[in-house]
């Protein structure tokens, strides 16, 4: 009922109007013809996005855990490599990167006798694997070094008290550490995965049709400019108010207090 | 066990009854000798306190005991276990130290209870995953602990809800469940708002007379003549003085402690 309410605050009923009016004037004014044929492709867009951004957060965040732990109390020849990693990554442009790694790799591999003859060569040939690589250590570059903070500004005494328990190193990290860490660390993680969901268009440029991708073709094939692309921003829009919403339920998962 | 114990010599007899023997502890932080060696005994059942001034080296001695800091030199034999330390003082083995550790019911100065788990995740939490307890076995023990503290009502609060009081409860409650031989507490009352230091010395009290064996670093003189078998006084990291509690708070020797006793009454 206050939820209904809420809503029914004067400014609010103005914005709402407004709103339907817009999206009203859009669909009344604008061109929409094209949508039916292009819903197949669009859906298919839709899901490579939304797969890409999965696999390359969970691939990209197991490689954040040891990036960060190995800066955080890493012995110096696991600490330097990781540094040097992370700002290699972090300090150059991600379609650099993806391009480095598509046309580079990609024409070294098949100079490989072993690898062209290999089981996996006919996935090589394809161009998503780069993009997922790419896109994988992007993530865990960013997020190496919020997981370094992270394990770093875990309490000492939350760590001690595990220590004088008895608890075994790996207990310690896997139960007390790492949950806490990433507790802290989520409001981070959130937007740094939406910011991630917005770096996927850039696998467009090797050829891989996820949703950006859909939209471009409308454009080309229809010469139709306006409407895919504001289509295309509600899609994003979309994604990361969901991406926006889970994240914060994770964060609700330990109620703190003052919130 | 008790006839055992008397028909052999007096020596081993009272090693068996030692759960805690600490003999020449050293510590130095850098060039700062914190412990100038330090030996202590609590037999079992014993409540040892263990007062000082700031900087005398009693929290450092009380964390030497279970290795949250590792001694320079030193023995600690710890229910007839001999600690095996490497010639820097670091114990040799990890396993033994764990093992040892998961029988010691630490209580912090600043609780350190785990802050994304509730108090009964927090009093289960050794049970199930270091010592293998059953869940449902931990759980039902958990709940009679805290109710024991008086927080079962609170069992699924998270701790930055509750009081530095309660948060103390819970953290003996965490101790208590690893049915631990020895109980250390680390000035257990000094972070605390003075109206809430009653009901956490309340719940040692009644540990002290269950028979429980502790090591007691505390502030608080009254609660320590009161409860303890043993004082020691620590002053520069040596032991000033030491006997029964009525004798060092009531009849001191020497002159450093009597300046002590009268700073903090």
């Amino acid at each position: 009922m206050t939820g209904l309410r809420t809503w029914l605050l004067p400014h609010r009923i103005v914005m709402i109007a407004l709103f339907a009016a817009l999206v009203l004037w859009c669909a009344m004014t604008l061109r929409w013809d094209w949508i039916p044929k292009y819903t197949p492709l669009a859906i298919e867009g839709i899901w490579r996005t939304l797969w890409i951004l999965a696999v390359t957060t969970v691939l990209g965040f197991l490689l954040a855990v040891p990036l960060g732990l190995a800066q955080a109390i890493g012995p110096w020849y696991l600490s330097t490599p990781a540094r040097i990693f992370c700002t290699i990554i972090r300090g150059t442009p991600l379609l650099l990167q993806i391009w480095l790694i598509y046309y580079g790799l990609g024409s070294l591999f098949p100079q490989f006798p072993w690898i062209k003859d290999s089981s996996l060569w006919p996935y090589l040939r394809q161009a998503w694997p780069y993009a997922v690589l790419a896109l994988t250590l992007s993530y865990a570059g960013y997020e190496g070094e919020v997981m370094r903070g992270a394990f770093a500004g875990v309490p000492r005494g939350q760590l001690e008290a595990a220590e004088a328990f008895g608890m075994p190193r790996f207990t310690k990290f896997r139960r007390i550490w790492l949950p806490q860490a990433i507790q802290s660390a989520l409001p981070t993680l959130g937007g740094e995965t939406i910011l991630q969901l917005k770096a996927t268009p850039l696998v467009a440029t090797i050829a891989i049709v996820e949703i950006y991708a859909v939209s471009s073709r409308v454009r080309q094939d229809t010469f139709i400019v306006y409407e895919p692309l504001l289509l295309l921003a509600v899609v994003y829009l979309v994604i990361a108010g969901l991406l926006a919403f889970a994240f914060r339920k994770l964060e609700e998962r330990v109620p703190a207090k003052g919130h | 066990m008790a006839t055992a114990a008397m028909t052999t010599r007096p020596a081993q007899a009272s090693a068996a009854d030692e759960a805690i023997r600490v003999e020449d502890l050293h510590k130095s932080f850098g060039k700062l000798e914190v412990l100038k060696g330090v030996s202590l005994t609590a037999k079992k059942g014993d409540v040892v306190a263990i007062i000082g001034g700031s900087g005398s080296g009693k929290s450092t001695c009380l964390r030497c005991i279970n290795f949250l800091e590792t001694p320079s030199s030193g023995r600690i034999i710890i229910g007839g276990e001999e600690i095996v330390l490497r010639p820097d003082g670091t114990p040799a083995n990890r396993r033994q130290i764990e093992r040892v550790r998961s029988r010691l019911g630490m209580v912090f100065q600043a609780f350190n209870l785990w802050t994304h788990r509730t108090l009964i995740e927090n009093v289960t939490e050794v049970p199930v995953h270091v010592l293998g307890v059953p869940k449902a076995e931990a759980h039902d023990r958990a709940m009679a602990l805290l109710e024991r503290v008086g927080l079962a009502e609170k069992a699924n609060v998270y701790p930055s809800f509750l009081s530095g009081g309660q948060q103390q409860r819970a953290a003996i409650a965490r101790a208590l469940a690893i049915e631990p031989s020895v109980m250390l507490f680390d000035e257990p009352t000094s972070a605390l708002d003075p109206e809430l230091v009653g009901e956490v010395l309340t719940v040692i009290r009644d540990l002290a007379a269950e028979g429980r064996t502790m090591i007691l670093v505390t502030h608080e003189m009254n609660f320590a003549r009161e409860v303890s078998d043993h004082v020691i006084y620590l002053y520069e990291g040596r032991i000033e003085e030491e006997g029964p509690p009525d004798q060092v708070f009531g009849a001191p020797r020497s002159d450093r402690l009597k300046q002590f006793l009268k700073t903090v009454a």
